[in-house]
């Protein structure tokens, strides 16, 4: 088990940290548990790669392995090899079943977070000049309308945020708006969670239709005071 | 009832030929494409008044056909459009260098190309007929924008299948003196013209996603400003390295095939060094592909937003944690073919290294790693209420694309360092700057490293199109210089070097041919992916924003089943290829068998799945 012993610490290890340690460092929460496959197998990957790289950390590696499922004369491990061949198969059933088998939880999540826009808002610009009274008014219009949720820091933690799942989006956060252009923002805004496009669905979004209690030039003002407020510049291509 | 009575009046005589022959199962198959005509004509979809639209065949449908043919046609046009260019250069590097090994590789590469040419164009054939069938008002429109270089493309063809008939069936015969420098530039004007018969179907192609339409003009300006559209370029220069890495690790699958199954000694260590040459290729592609890539995304975001979001944001964005996946266990893969490589064919070595193997492994696991965290994570709703939504806290900022940038840069210079680390194993330099030479290129790789890292976390704190224009062409300069420096630094170092331990050919293990295997299926599977990508993002739109798709098919796949699509493309590739590579080695097993050299055969007899005469083994 010299060879063997440790690819297995080094799992265990990596588990424990990804399951344990790294949701206690500040400012993280637990992994899902996609994801924490996901580095296992990289992980598991990257042991048989390493293991495999000569003949001799080979037969290291897959020697105890093979001598086990095939060797003779290994007295009390004999039987532990049939209970492996026994047990292997229905742990394998028993995966497969849990992975198939009609169940009651919800499935998980795959929301697509930043569905594609309706051709009619790709090409616009944001019409308001871009000067301080005009940013300074959006910053106010953001103050009433939109800081109960997305926050006064522009952090999404408004006094209402807690009562929604998903969360109202962070814009201090450097891969929210920062990643849009501000025709985007138009777009979501005026729309709300219900002018979301049917080929992502299920959407799930509280967002008001604000195009029922907006004009237009209030929402452009918004956005130019929430990308100065949250410290974001949007998307250009100039 | 009286229309079925006549079907089986029409069908019975049909099957009187096979009768007796004890060919039901021909019988079934025949009666079974007559009963299915029917429905291909039912299944034309016009307008009451006006030519008909559509086309559609039952069971397996007209989109998904057309989906399967296309995705094999152009397959196949990558092999065959990425394999002369390297052929070629081997062949140069023989004829300049008198290193007559190159020329036999050539040949073998050209051998592959002419067995699989013929396929190519059927396949197109194929796809072809379908579209005009089932898409005729897409190809009347098409027609009409394209007319002029639906002609060039002809000549081209003409002209390239002219080209590499002289260029295969003339290579014994175009050995020496003059005769093999026209032969080098047969092999020239063979790629001059793969060039343009990428470049132009590529228009077609991109005038769909990114279509310039003019109203007036003659048929040639029309067809030259649709020609010139935003996306031709970056895709042209996409597919050809993209070919350049499908030719190479393919060429490297049948070497590791081939050497799986030689026994002979001398065969074994020729398959084991095209292999590593097709590694190579692959490798030396895929170093540069990225560039390519985020080029093309670049450009595709700037012309549509909603293109740009569908792809990157929107519902294909869960494609490129796939795509992620697929290019690590390429680079994975590939890195693996060079450590065996230095473990194997250079004895000793092994102690020498490993450390540094375990290094690069190490940092190419943790660079795939940030690769394959989505922005937005898979995750229970008890698990995204822990987490505070469905992006993680602290892994959420490795989901977007400076991250990406970041460590796809540090993974090629880590497979590039991998090269130079086999390049330099059983050497020992003798030169007297060689200290201070490798302290250069130790520090020039650090300090561009970490330049890389400083540019992609600095790239979260600036304007995306700051990023997007000079943090991101910063790194790929900074990954560009490194290349550029190291290389001509260890080829100096080691031209005054001194061989400790000879290169062993023939010694790899059977999974270094496994190795190159997984790698050929990888990067079929990425192309049938982006394939998909490509295709979806113009979503209901044949022609984007110009002429929408008014069939049934105007939705996109999900992923789950485009993958079902992909997986049998894939497949069936392989086993065409395969079928193909048989036929074209066929020749040379009955020779090997019958004892005949190929030099003793008489020069230029035809033999269209590659076996012409050659010369005997160098």
């Amino acid at each position: 088990m010299g060879a063997l012993g440790k690819p297995i610490i080094l799992m265990v290890a990596m588990y424990v940290f990804l399951k344990f340690i790294l949701p206690n460092i500040p400012g993280s929460a637990p992994l899902p548990s996609s994801l924490i496959f996901l580095y296992l197998l990289l992980t598991a990957a990257g042991i048989v790669i390493f293991e495999t790289l000569s003949g001799e950390s080979k037969d290291a590696f897959w020697g105890p392995m093979e001598r086990f499922l095939t060797g003779e004369n290994l007295g009390g491990l004999q039987a532990l090899r049939y209970g492996v061949l026994v047990l292997f198969p229905l742990l394998v059933g028993w995966q497969t079943y849990g992975s198939t088998a009609s169940s009651d939880a919800p499935p998980a999540e795959s929301r697509t977070i930043h569905p594609a826009p309706p051709g009619e808002y790709t090409g616009l610009s944001n019409p308001v000049p871009k000067t301080p009274e005009n940013i300074m008014q959006g910053k106010g219009f953001y103050a009433a309308f939109c800081s109960p949720c997305h926050g006064g820091n522009f952090d999404g933690k408004g006094p209402a945020a807690r009562g929604y799942n998903p969360p109202p989006a962070n814009f201090a956060d450097p891969t929210t708006i920062a990643m849009l252009q501000e025709s985007y923002l138009f777009w979501r805004i005026k729309k709300g969670g219900v002018g979301l496009p049917i080929e992502g669905a299920p959407w799930k979004s509280a967002m008001p239709r604000w195009e029922l209690e907006l004009p237009d030039e209030w929402i452009w003002k918004i956005i130019m005071g929430e990308y100065d407020g949250a410290h974001q510049s949007p998307r250009t291509w100039e | 009832m009286s229309a079925k009575r006549q079907e089986i009046k029409t069908i019975q005589p049909a099957l009187q030929p096979v009768k007796g022959h004890g060919g039901w199962v021909a019988s079934l198959l025949l009666a079974a494409v007559w009963l299915v005509l029917p429905s291909i004509g039912i299944a034309a979809e016009g307008t009451a008044t006006g030519p008909t639209e559509y086309r559609d065949i039952p069971y397996i449908g007209s989109r998904n056909l057309v989906w399967i043919v296309a995705q094999l046609h152009l397959l196949l046009a990558g092999f065959v459009l990425g394999v002369p260019i390297f052929a070629w250069l081997c062949e140069v590097i023989a004829w300049r260098g008198g290193e007559k090994r190159y020329d036999k590789l050539a040949k073998e590469f050209t051998k592959l190309l002419t067995s699989a040419y013929a396929t190519t164009a059927l396949f197109g054939g194929i796809l072809l007929f379908l579209l005009v069938a089932f898409y005729p008002k897409l190809m009347n429109y098409l027609t009409d924008v394209f007319f002029p270089s639906f002609l060039l493309y002809c000549m081209l063809f003409l002209l390239e299948t002219a080209t590499l008939y002289l260029y295969w069936y003339g290579w014994d015969a175009m050995q020496d003196g003059r005769k093999k420098t026209l032969h080098v530039f047969l092999g020239f004007l063979l790629n001059f013209f793969a060039l343009f018969i990428m470049i132009v179907p590529n228009a077609w192609a991109t005038f769909q996603s990114s279509p310039v339409v003019l109203s007036e003009g003659t048929a040639l300006e029309r067809a030259w400003a649709a020609t010139w559209n935003p996306t031709w370029w970056p895709i042209n220069i996409h597919r050809l390295i993209a070919n350049v890495v499908l030719g190479g690790y393919i060429c490297g699958a049948y070497a590791g095939v081939r050497y799986l199954s030689v026994k002979s000694k001398e065969d074994r260590e020729h398959y084991d060094w095209m292999g590593y040459v097709g590694n190579f290729i692959g490798v030396f592609g895929l170093l540069a592909l990225p560039f390519a890539g985020y080029w093309l995304m670049r450009e595709i975001y700037q012309y549509n937003q909603q293109m740009g979001i569908t792809l990157m944001g929107g519902f294909l964005s869960w494609l490129f944690i796939i795509q992620a996946m697929l290019i690590g266990v390429l680079f994975l893969g590939s890195n693996y073919y060079f450590w065996l490589g230095i473990t194997y064919r250079i004895p000793g070595s092994e102690a020498k290294y490993r450390r540094a193997m375990l290094m690069m492994l190490v940092s190419l696991l943790l660079c795939l790693a940030v690769w394959m965290t989505p922005h937005s994570l898979v995750a229970s709703i008890e698990e995204a209420q822990k987490m505070g939504g469905a992006h993680h806290p602290l892994l959420g900022v490795l989901g977007v694309m400076s991250a990406k940038m970041t460590v796809s840069n540090l993974m090629i210079l880590i497979t590039f360092m991998s090269f130079v680390m086999y390049w330099r194993a059983g050497k020992q330099d003798t030169a007297g700057w060689a200290k201070f030479g490798k302290a250069v290129m130790g520090a020039v790789l650090v300090v561009a490293s970490l330049a890389v890292i400083v540019l992609g976390v600095w790239g979260y704190f600036v304007p995306a199109i700051v990023r997007i224009n000079y943090f991101s062409t910063s790194q790929v300069a900074i990954v560009g210089f490194v290349i550029l420096t190291i290389t001509p630094l260890t080829a100096l170092l080691l031209k005054s070097a001194k061989t400790t331990t000879e290169m062993v050919w023939g010694s790899m293990p059977p999974r270094a041919g496994y190795a190159l295997v997984l790698n050929a299926v990888m990067v079929i599977l990425l192309m049938t992916l982006m394939g998909y990508a490509r295709s979806s993002s113009r979503v209901h739109w044949h022609v984007y924003g110009v002429m929408r798709d008014t069939s049934p098919y105007a939705y996109s796949p999900a992923l789950g089943s485009a993958s079902l699509i992909m997986a049998f493309c894939t497949f069936f590739f392989c086993i065409l290829v395969a079928f193909i590579f048989w036929v074209a080695t066929m020749g040379d097993k009955y020779k090997t068998t019958s004892g005949t050299g190929k030099g003793d055969l008489p020069q230029g007899i035809p033999a269209m799945a590659g076996g012409a005469p050659g010369k005997q083994r160098q």
